[in-house]
């Protein structure tokens, strides 16, 4: 009992400090950059230069936002497709969510003019229909039990859109619309404007609510649809909530910073090194960790070079070396 | 004999897209802090009566009633806090601690939004208690052996609280110690009140808990009744199908091929 409550004190306090050092994180994005050379300004610097002091308003300050709701997003659905599937290594471009968002990107700026808007549209519409027609899929196949069937559907509806983005790829012209497909499949947060920000907040935020007030749901949700039936759980309905949730938070993120990957992969991981299972404490953990983590990237994309690097690569070289650091770190498990 | 708390009247079932009966016209009726144990040879559909009587698996006709209330009219909630079961394994993915994975039986005392309260962790602790995990709370359940895994799935279901307990091949698992065990926790379970249904292919382990055997063959009744009734020479060797002797040590009934 004691040993119980002392574990759930520590991990408010590590909670805690994770909330501080992304408000401290958030405050130095809005100071570091590249204007006028790369340089982390102080506050009253910023307040004295009239192009600064509107840069920062108006470019770092929304930008700062969406990345941290992009971190947030891409890690929550991390951890819920990673619990609901019962399968550490899913990541929330599951089930057609991203190969379905890439198409969609991909045909606005072929087909529909290319607009911001147009772009951002098509690719959330196509990553909810990727989770769609892994669902109608999944119901049609006559092979093993829900979840792999979800797990086979969406791997072929992956590839189906893939398939379809490399015809895109190949119809596009290379001097035009070429390079946009391209960055926007590295992915970026270049573009990031309030209007974009406030266009995903609303859905953003309401996904991210229903997930963490059903969080102790997912630890449930874990196990075997018989056994979370047997303790008095509808799970279908339930993993549909869960996962209509996270896809919606995704396909909004994502719609406006493009492939973003590895981010929804590791941090869950890190969270569950830091926290242990128990998806009370993980979630919210996860939320705070992706945050920061996909902040920091974008600093680093922003400043590393003179010309600005895409997110997607950071994510995903970070990711990657965490991601193998960690696996080979052993005995924190067994600490708990 | 008192009233029955689980009874299926005329039961079949089969799969989706196979038409052969895995469970023919079943009759069935199980009484209240009765320990019934279901015998019978591998394929004889115990399994699947199981998962029928927990209402996971929907009979393609006939009728099941848990107390006084057709099963399907029972909510989620309602039917888990009537019924629990102790599954034969459980695919483990995350660390999740004893304590963590056992509070996950009361699950149907909450609604979707609530967190376990206070009076959830004492049902828990309560549940380790009974099933002699009290020390291992903090532990990880990945971190445990088969026969500790059997016995957390079995705190679970204790913590459900439930009228009925249903355990699905309980002892495959478990060594002698284990066995001696979790049989002698499933005597206490029955000392105070509640109702056990397993399934079991080691005919000695139901002689040694069970009060009720019920011996199926290829999905249809072989034969029910009292342990002194069922557990004889003819009906064993009719059920697995080869000679079978019994013989008495200590009071206690052993089955042996010959």
């Amino acid at each position: 009992m004691n040993q119980e409550s002392s574990r759930i004190h520590s991990s408010r306090t590590i909670l805690v400090l994770l909330v501080c050092l992304l408000l401290l994180a958030a405050g130095f994005s809005l100071l570091i950059g590249r204007y006028p050379s790369v340089q982390i300004s102080s506050p009253a610097a910023i307040a004295a230069d009239e192009m600064a002091y509107r840069l920062v308003m108006n470019l770092r300050f929304p930008r700062m936002l969406i990345a941290i709701l992009l971190g947030m997003s891409l890690s929550a659905a991390g951890l819920v497709f990673q619990m609901i599937f019962g399968n550490p290594l899913v990541e929330p471009g599951f089930l057609g969510v991203s190969q379905g968002a890439s198409f969609g990107a991909a045909f606005a700026i072929i087909f529909l003019g290319n607009t911001a808007a147009l772009v951002q549209t098509s690719a959330a519409l196509f990553a909810i229909a990727g989770l769609v027609l892994s669902y109608f899929f999944a119901h049609r196949l006559r092979y093993g039990g829900w979840v792999l069937r979800l797990v086979l559907a969406g791997i072929a509806v992956s590839a189906l859109f893939s398939s379809g983005v490399g015809i895109l790829k190949y119809m596009a012209d290379p001097l035009s619309q070429l390079p946009e497909i391209t960055f926007w499949l590295l992915g970026g947060l270049s573009s990031s404007t309030w209007g974009k920000f406030l266009s995903i907040l609303p859905v953003v935020t309401i996904s991210l609510v229903v997930l963490l007030l059903l969080r102790w749901r997912l630890n449930l949700l874990s196990l075997s649809d018989a056994a979370a039936f047997s303790l008095g759980a509808s799970p279908r309905v339930e993993r549909g909530v869960l996962l209509g949730a996270a896809v919606l938070a995704v396909a909004s993120v994502i719609s406006v910073s493009g492939m973003v990957t590895w981010v929804g992969l590791i941090v869950p991981h890190i969270a569950r090194r830091l926290f242990g299972a128990d998806s009370r404490v993980t979630l919210p953990a996860t939320l705070l960790i992706g945050g920061l983590f996909t902040l920091l990237c974008d600093d680093l994309a922003r400043i590393l070079l003179p010309g600005e690097i895409p997110l997607g690569v950071i994510t995903s070289l970070l990711g990657a070396i965490g991601f193998i650091f960690l696996l080979s770190m052993t005995g924190i498990r067994s600490q708990r | 004999m008192t009233a029955p708390i689980l009874s299926l009247d005329r039961v079949d079932f089969h799969y989706d897209g196979n038409h052969q009966n895995v469970l023919k016209n079943l009759s069935l009726q199980i009484s209240e802090g009765s320990v019934t144990a279901l015998l019978g040879p591998n394929g004889a559909g115990k399994s699947t009566l199981l998962h029928i009587l927990l209402g996971w698996l929907q009979p393609t006709s006939g009728d099941i009633r848990l107390k006084d209330r057709p099963l399907h009219s029972y909510t989620r909630r309602e039917a888990g806090q009537m019924m629990a079961l102790v599954p034969q394994i459980e695919h483990m993915p995350f660390d999740y601690s004893v304590l963590e994975y056992v509070l996950l039986g009361r699950t149907p005392y909450l609604n979707p939004l609530e967190m376990p309260r206070k009076e959830d962790l004492e049902a828990s602790h309560h549940a380790l208690e009974l099933a002699g995990l009290g020390e291992m709370e903090t532990r990880t359940v990945t971190s445990l052996s088969g026969g500790e895994r059997q016995l957390v799935l079995l705190a679970r279901a204790l913590a459900q609280q439930p009228h009925v307990i249903l355990l699905d091949e309980p002892t495959s698992h478990l060594d002698l110690a284990n066995k001696v065990r979790l049989i002698r926790i499933l005597r206490q379970l029955h000392a105070s009140g509640s109702t056990i249904f397993l399934t079991t292919h080691e005919p000695d382990v139901a002689a040694a808990i069970a009060s009720e055997i019920v011996l199926l063959r290829g999905g249809s009744l072989l034969t029910a009744g009292s342990v002194s009734e069922v557990f004889t020479e003819e009906n064993l060797t009719a059920a697995y199908g080869v000679p079978v002797r019994i013989i008495q040590v200590d009071g206690q009934k052993v089955a042996l091929w010959t």
